[in-house]
């Protein structure tokens, strides 16, 4: 098998080209991940030369622009093929035969994962969740997505494509005539199996906006809390009160960023709702432009997406046409709004408001110290509301019928309706709209999951439960999620979930803090050691402890869930733990490979040990 | 105290420099109060080279750097009851550890001998070969702390230790009377 090479030529381009393409973004330095999005689709890698031209052209400096280039797995500093595939390495995908599609593309491209063939035609990568749990194993394909893969499926992709036919011609022939809508949804089954009365059901057009433009700014603000409407993207934060704090900052510019750079693996509600409801989200950030006072807003699209920028950029422009955006919205004398789509790159942290402001800035999407809070000081310095998806949609549905509608569906302190993006085993995974409250028991048998050992809420950032609580209710006094419900059957190794969700934050932690970075490794390396049989009592003790110091140390939201998977597990299936630590009987560390430790030795003094190979004297 | 039947001990230098075996000799006159209190078995303090009995407690100064070392703790483990690393060599690999810096090479063991032996600045070998006889244990593919090959009963920490710190641990574990280090003893700023 062609092994490939980890870099292939560096394609030549003169440094007129690059500077025409920092021009185009203004030569702005903020603008620094779009621009390298740009380069790298064009010249399919950010070379030597390209850090060094954009560096001088928007006055950055050179190990900057590398900081940003490096810090996202969508860019390469080496060359990548000009058809990138990128496999989805979820846990789901992981048991809905991912082994075998991988090797079928490693078969075909006559490459191994990782590798670039040599004439520069394909690359094969693996990514994490990309947000297809409910369609797996599924698959990038430069900016289309497949879905359902299969070893026959791979095969006849894969003869098309060598046949010299475009990624888009895999989804139709006159991919270029259909409607960006059409587009998305040949590609990807929206798989919307119970629709709720606040966002899948019949939504009117701009309803909400037009009664918004009746009211003063703070009567929006308190609609929004009055519905008791909270942020839906995991946190759970009062969105009136949110609002509240930037409008009261005292500030010359404000912004409304919408978060759909949902990566928490088995999360795609997001998914749904930018394909089948992108004006009720735009409609949603307009409302809450008024509230705030703010004229500027970014969709922040996370890059395993980029299949739907095309219908957000048309709707977008639909909506200026029509007087929905731009100045003085539906006529209204100082009512101004308008949007920009920010592409993500691949980066699961930039989920974080922070890390997503930062990304947003141009920088490496590193989380920042809060306080202060993006609400008083975010985007270059000025009050930013940063809410979800779904959080805007809400809104928008709030401001039509009305703060005490949606007040009165749900339960406890959880109001309205909830989506939920259901995958794993069961029988019909797909998105789910349904009134927060209800328990997992009920949950389950809706969605043909009745024989679940296990499931996971809110992602690994969440909670794994247990048969024995399945009469728990999801709400946001009990069990939280951000959406994503993740069912395994008996048939599934906990700790197989376990390992693959903390080496999911291994490869997503941003390295800015020690305990996470390197903490995250060793929790790796632990389970690992259960994993195989070698682990001892001290070894559960040590998991702990390790945990407790990177949830105290860690400053953003991805090292202080990171341990859950580990500890909620722990909790909730402490047999699977206690099975398998066994104290050593002689007390030397069963987990000390001497075999694998003198191999490099043996080979590099060309003669055997003498005291642990046996057939030494031959 | 002197009716007591006397405790075993034993010590061994794995990769270390030997300072922590000196520092135990610091203990200067209380040497002879410990001695009424143990015997010493195997250690290079009495060139005994192997057990000749099952000993209460073992020391051991340095980290596993080559097989031998590995050999010679596992040896400690099966032999003692308590094992003690003594000094930041044997708990955490200490100076000999800096050769595990050497991660963004694919044959890291390689290029740290070659640098050490051949294409360093101020090497002077004038076989411009890497020792190889038969003798020597093969080295790991990196420096491992004891903690890593074998379970670990005690560390007593200091580079070395000083002559109080080992006493009044040793004496301690020898009359049921150690509960820890005082904190000042184990300060070093």
């Amino acid at each position: 098998m062609d092994e490939g090479l980890p870099a292939c030529e560096v394609p030549l381009v003169s440094d007129a080209e690059i500077m025409a393409v920092c021009e185009g973004y203004g030569n702005d330095p903020h603008r620094m991940l779009d621009i390298l999005r740009d380069l790298q689709d064009r010249f399919r890698c950010i070379s030597p030369q390209i850090l060094t031209v954009v560096a001088k052209q928007t006055g950055s400096t050179r190990v900057a622009v590398e900081g940003v280039a490096t810090f996202y797995s969508f860019l390469s500093l080496t060359p990548k093929g000009r058809v990138t595939i990128r496999l989805c390495d979820d846990i789901v995908d992981r048991f809905s035969g991912l082994a075998e599609v991988t090797e079928a593309f490693e078969t075909e491209l006559g490459i191994k994962l990782g590798h670039t063939s040599r004439d520069g035609a394909f690359s094969l990568d693996y990514t994490p969740c990309i947000g297809l749990c409910d369609q797996a194993p599924a698959a990038m394909i430069n900016d289309i997505v497949v879905t359902n893969l299969t070893v026959e499926k791979v095969r006849g992709i894969m003869a098309a494509l060598k046949s010299g036919k475009s990624p888009e011609a895999l989804i139709s022939e006159r991919f270029g005539e259909l409607k960006p809508h059409e587009r998305a949804t040949r590609m990807v089954d929206n798989n919307i199996r119970h629709a709720g009365p606040v966002l899948l059901g019949p939504v009117p057009e701009d309803a909400g906006l037009r009664k918004a433009l009746d009211l003063a700014p703070a009567d929006i603000v308190d609609a929004v809390e009055a519905s008791g409407l909270r942020g839906c993207g995991g946190a759970g934060f009062v969105t009136g009160r949110k609002w509240r704090f930037a409008a009261q900052e005292p500030a010359e510019r404000r912004f409304i960023f919408c978060n759909a750079d949902e990566g928490e693996p088995g999360t795609f509600k997001d998914r749904v709702l930018l394909t089948e409801r992108p004006h009720l989200l735009i409609e949603g950030m307009t409302i809450a432009a008024k509230a705030v006072g703010a004229k500027e807003g970014v969709l922040y699209l996370r890059g395993e997406y980029v299949y739907l920028r095309e219908l957000l950029q048309s709707v977008i422009e639909e909506r200026r046409e029509r007087g929905l955006l731009g100045p003085a919205i539906l006529g209204v004398e100082g009512f101004d709004f308008d949007l920009r789509i920010q592409m993500g790159a691949g980066a699961y942290i930039c989920g974080e408001e922070g890390a997503l402001i930062s990304s947003c800035e141009g920088l490496p999407g590193e989380p920042k110290t809060r306080p202060p809070f993006p609400v008083t000081k975010g985007y270059l310095g000025f009050p930013t509301v940063v809410n979800n998806v779904e959080t805007f949609c809400n809104v928008a549905r709030i401001l039509d019928r009305g703060a005490e509608w949606f007040h009165a569906l749900g339960a406890g302190g959880s109001h309205g309706t909830k989506l939920f993006s259901v995958s794993g085993d069961c029988l019909n995974p797909g998105v789910y709209e349904l009134a927060y409250g209800m328990t997992m028991r009920d949950f389950l048998s809706l969605v043909g999951g009745e024989e679940a050992a296990a499931v996971q809420v809110g992602g690994p950032s969440g909670t794994m439960i247990a048969r024995d609580s399945f009469h728990r209710r999801l709400s946001f006094d009990d069990l939280t999620t951000g959406g994503a419900i993740t069912i395994f059957g008996p048939e599934r190794n906990i700790l197989e979930i376990v390992e693959y969700y903390i080496s999911f934050f291994v490869h997503e932690s941003c390295g800015y803090c020690t305990p996470c970075r390197v903490g995250n490794v060793f929790l790796q390396r632990a389970i690992g050691k259960f994993r195989k049989g070698l682990a001892n009592p001290k070894d559960i003790e040590y998991l702990k402890d390790l945990s407790a110091t990177i949830i105290e140390t860690s400053r953003c939201g991805l090292g202080t869930t990171s341990p859950r998977p580990i500890l909620e597990t722990m909790e909730n299936f402490p047999l699977v733990y206690s099975a398998l630590a066994k104290p050593s009987k002689d007390r030397i560390r069963a987990t000390f490979d001497i075999q694998a430790a003198i191999d490099d030795a043996r080979k590099l003094a060309k003669r055997r040990s003498y005291i642990f190979d046996r057939d030494f004297g031959q | 105290m002197s009716d007591l039947p006397k405790a075993r001990i034993a010590t061994a230098s794995l990769a270390g420099c030997f300072g922590c075996h000196m520092a135990i000799l610091d203990i200067d006159e209380r040497l002879i109060e410990l001695m009424k209190l143990v015997e010493v078995d195997r250690s290079p303090l009495t060139d005994i080279k192997r057990f000749t009995k099952r000993c209460d407690i073992g020391i051991i100064e340095g980290g596993c750097c080559n097989e031998e070392n590995v050999h010679v703790l596992r040896d400690f483990r099966r032999h003692c009851d308590v094992l003690i690393a003594i000094g930041q060599c044997a708990i955490m690999g200490g100076l000999p550890a800096m050769r595990n810096a050497i991660m963004h090479s694919d044959d890291p063991l390689r290029e740290c001998l070659e640098e050490a032996y051949i294409s360093g600045k101020y090497i002077r070998n004038t076989t411009h070969s890497i020792p190889n006889d038969p003798a020597l244990p093969l080295l790991l593919d990196e420096v491992y702390p004891c903690s890593e090959v074998v379970e670990i009963d005690y560390n007593i920490p200091g580079c070395a230790p000083t002559g109080d710190v080992i006493y009044d641990t040793l004496s301690g574990l020898l009359t049921g009377r150690f509960h820890g280090f005082e904190r000042e003893e184990i300060r070093f700023d």
